[in-house]
């Protein structure tokens, strides 16, 4: 047997499974793709929100992508107390100043960063946020200060369409 | 064993046979030579088949009055407890037969940690063992979101949430899992298909778990090798399908028990409240079955490495032939390992009522300290205690101390040599 010759096998074996890898990979990856977000889930990405009737110190919960977006109207002490934290007592460091624009609105994913669960209002040993489930305390700015979570709640895109009107997405 | 010698007596068997030889398989699984020492502990895997196909026919049933639909699960679910007739009955059975399974497959995994069933030759046993139960995990997950209760979907959200903590990709995993943002009608619909695939793959891998059961043969209480056939074995037929069917029976009084008398008992009361994604219950605790293993979730403070202990605690059973490095099987002989196996015992239980109280305070601190102890049981106590511990002579076979007394190898050989006279 001839050393050439079975590198010409070699060659049209490796070639072989190399273009089979390849049908492979592209009939696997519809199957794989269906499972992500489709165009109905998609399209439902923007919400808009009349936040008119929320009073200082209170807060609305609304549903946007399936999850709750808390919209609190914070008290000017809450707004103090948030900006007067240091940033190095913080977890994940971000200035309220930017996860606020508006200081009297926050906005944010009222989910826990930890495993998702819903947070409850004006719990926690830093006056903001309790996760029930696994103990994460979040200050009046949202940021995690205690317990497992690794960062803060999300703040999404939005955008005030008037003074009345917040549009989430 | 003589499967090959096998010749059907009628015309027909013969012809049959020798075209597909059922009958020699048949033929087989009845002469099957089974230790004759084997214990109760042995029948559970029997009572493990009849769970399977139990709940396989209770959830092709239950499937046909089902609406995989997050409008409508939860009251489908109503639906088949009160208008569907003896819905009540079958679901009842269906939900409480998880359970059941689980009890069962505890006392089974721990039946093999005694007598040291997961030893060569039986690795390959021991490790489809291992993967029926990962997908049985799998499997009764995701059965519980169909309800569509509030522990459903909140139960749902924190396990798919387990995956955000791989690094870069995991949001990515998380939403591809979700099918959108958040647990929803395309997470509940993929999770039903799922569900509904998972109890024939177990199917498929008990199959090949009692195909390579059948090479070496079983463990048994004293776990020694043994001839097949010899006068240490029996035929499969009648012996060890009287017993298995008589525990099977006594299993049955404790699962017909939980479905007549108190079907919801271990269940969660939340779960009869419609899936609400504003609001997450005060309590999240997952099944009974599960809280050893959330324990060590969140008994790490930190996020990924709490996900990584979790997974490990599984894993590591998969590697359990190769730590454990004691020659002897059975836990008769090991004095030592004897005393670690209660304690490991007695440390699962404690990490499964630490799961299911408050993180927090002393919890936390016994919930750590189980957790600790879990990981140095396999990966420092069982290398070691291989080498350091004095076991205790092994008899030569199973019938000889049953018979004369002489319990150990030493006294046995003796008496052979005497025979030999003879």
């Amino acid at each position: 047997m001839s050393e050439k010759k079975t590198n010409r096998r070699d060659f049209l074996f490796t070639a072989t499974y190399a273009v089979g890898a390849v049908g492979v990979g592209a009939a696997v990856w519809p199957m794989i793709d269906q499972m992500n977000p489709d165009a109905s889930v998609k399209a439902l990405a923007s919400t808009e929100v009349d936040i008119s009737s929320v009073k200082p110190g209170n807060t609305i919960t609304v549903l946007w992508r399936g999850k709750p977006v808390f919209i609190r109207r914070r008290t000017q002490e809450e707004i103090t107390e948030a900006r007067l934290v240091k940033m190095e007592d913080l977890i994940h460091p971000e200035k309220d100043e930017d996860r606020a624009k508006n200081p009297e609105w926050l906005v944010m994913l009222g989910v826990c960063t930890h495993l998702g669960c819903v947070p409850l209002n004006d719990k926690g040993d830093y006056d903001g946020w309790f996760c029930p489930c696994h103990g994460s305390h979040y200050d009046t700015s949202g940021r995690i200060r205690k317990g497992p979570a690794p960062w803060n709640m999300e703040v999404p895109k939005y955008e005030f369409v008037n003074a009345n009107t917040i549009k989430i997405g | 064993m003589s499967d090959n010698e096998y010749i059907p007596k009628s015309k027909v068997g013969k012809w049959f046979n020798d075209r597909l030889p059922l009958l020699t398989l048949a033929n087989h699984l009845t002469d099957y030579p089974t230790p004759k020492n084997l214990n109760y502990w042995w029948t559970f895997g029997g009572i493990l088949t009849f769970c399977l196909i139990t709940q396989i026919i209770t959830g092709l049933t239950l499937a046909m009055h089902y609406i995989a639909h997050a409008d409508m699960a939860f009251e489908s679910v109503e639906h088949i407890m009160r208008d569907v007739n003896y819905g009540w009955l079958i679901r009842y059975i269906h939900a409480n037969g998880a359970s059941m399974f689980f009890l069962a497959v505890y006392i089974h995994i721990f039946r093999s940690l005694f007598y040291g069933s997961y030893k060569s030759p039986r690795e390959i046993i021991w490790i489809i063992g291992i993967i029926i139960y990962l997908l049985m995990m799998a499997a009764a997950f995701m059965g519980y979101v169909l309800p569509w209760g509030q522990m459903s979907f909140w139960g749902a959200t924190v396990i798919t949430n387990l995956f955000s903590a791989i690094p870069l990709v995991g949001e990515g995993i998380v939403t591809w899992l979700w099918g959108g943002y958040s647990v929803d009608n395309p997470t509940l619909t993929r999770f039903f298909t799922l569900h509904y695939l998972i109890p024939f793959l177990i199917l498929g891998l008990v199959v090949l778990h009692i195909w390579a059961l059948h090479v070496p043969g079983n463990n048994n209480p004293v776990g020694i090798d043994i001839k097949k056939p010899s006068k240490d074995t029996v035929p499969f037929h009648p012996y060890i399908v009287i017993k298995d069917g008589f525990a099977l029976l006594m299993f049955m009084i404790v699962f017909a028990f939980f479905v007549f008398y108190s079907p919801n008992i271990l269940g969660h009361a939340d779960n009869y409240i419609e899936a609400n994604p504003m609001v997450t219950p005060a309590h999240i605790v997952p099944e009974w079955y599960l809280l050893p293993f959330y324990a060590i979730l969140r008994s790490v403070p930190d996020k990924l490495l709490g996900v990584i202990a979790m997974l490990s605690a599984i894993l590591i059973l998969a590697v359990l032939p190769w730590l454990d490095t004691s020659k002897i099987r059975s836990a008769v002989f090991r004095p030592l390992y004897k005393q670690f196996y209660w304690i490991l015992v007695a440390d699962v239980l404690i990490l499964g009522y630490m799961g299911a109280m408050p993180a927090e305070g002393l919890y936390l601190l016994i919930a750590r300290v189980a957790t600790a102890y879990y990981f140095l049981h396999f990966l420092v106590v069982l290398p070691l205690l291989g080498f350091k511990e004095k076991t205790l002579p092994v008899p030569l076979s199973i019938t000889e101390p049953v018979l004369g007394g002489m319990a150990n190898l030493a006294t046995a050989k003796q008496n052979e040599s005497i025979d030999k006279i003879k």
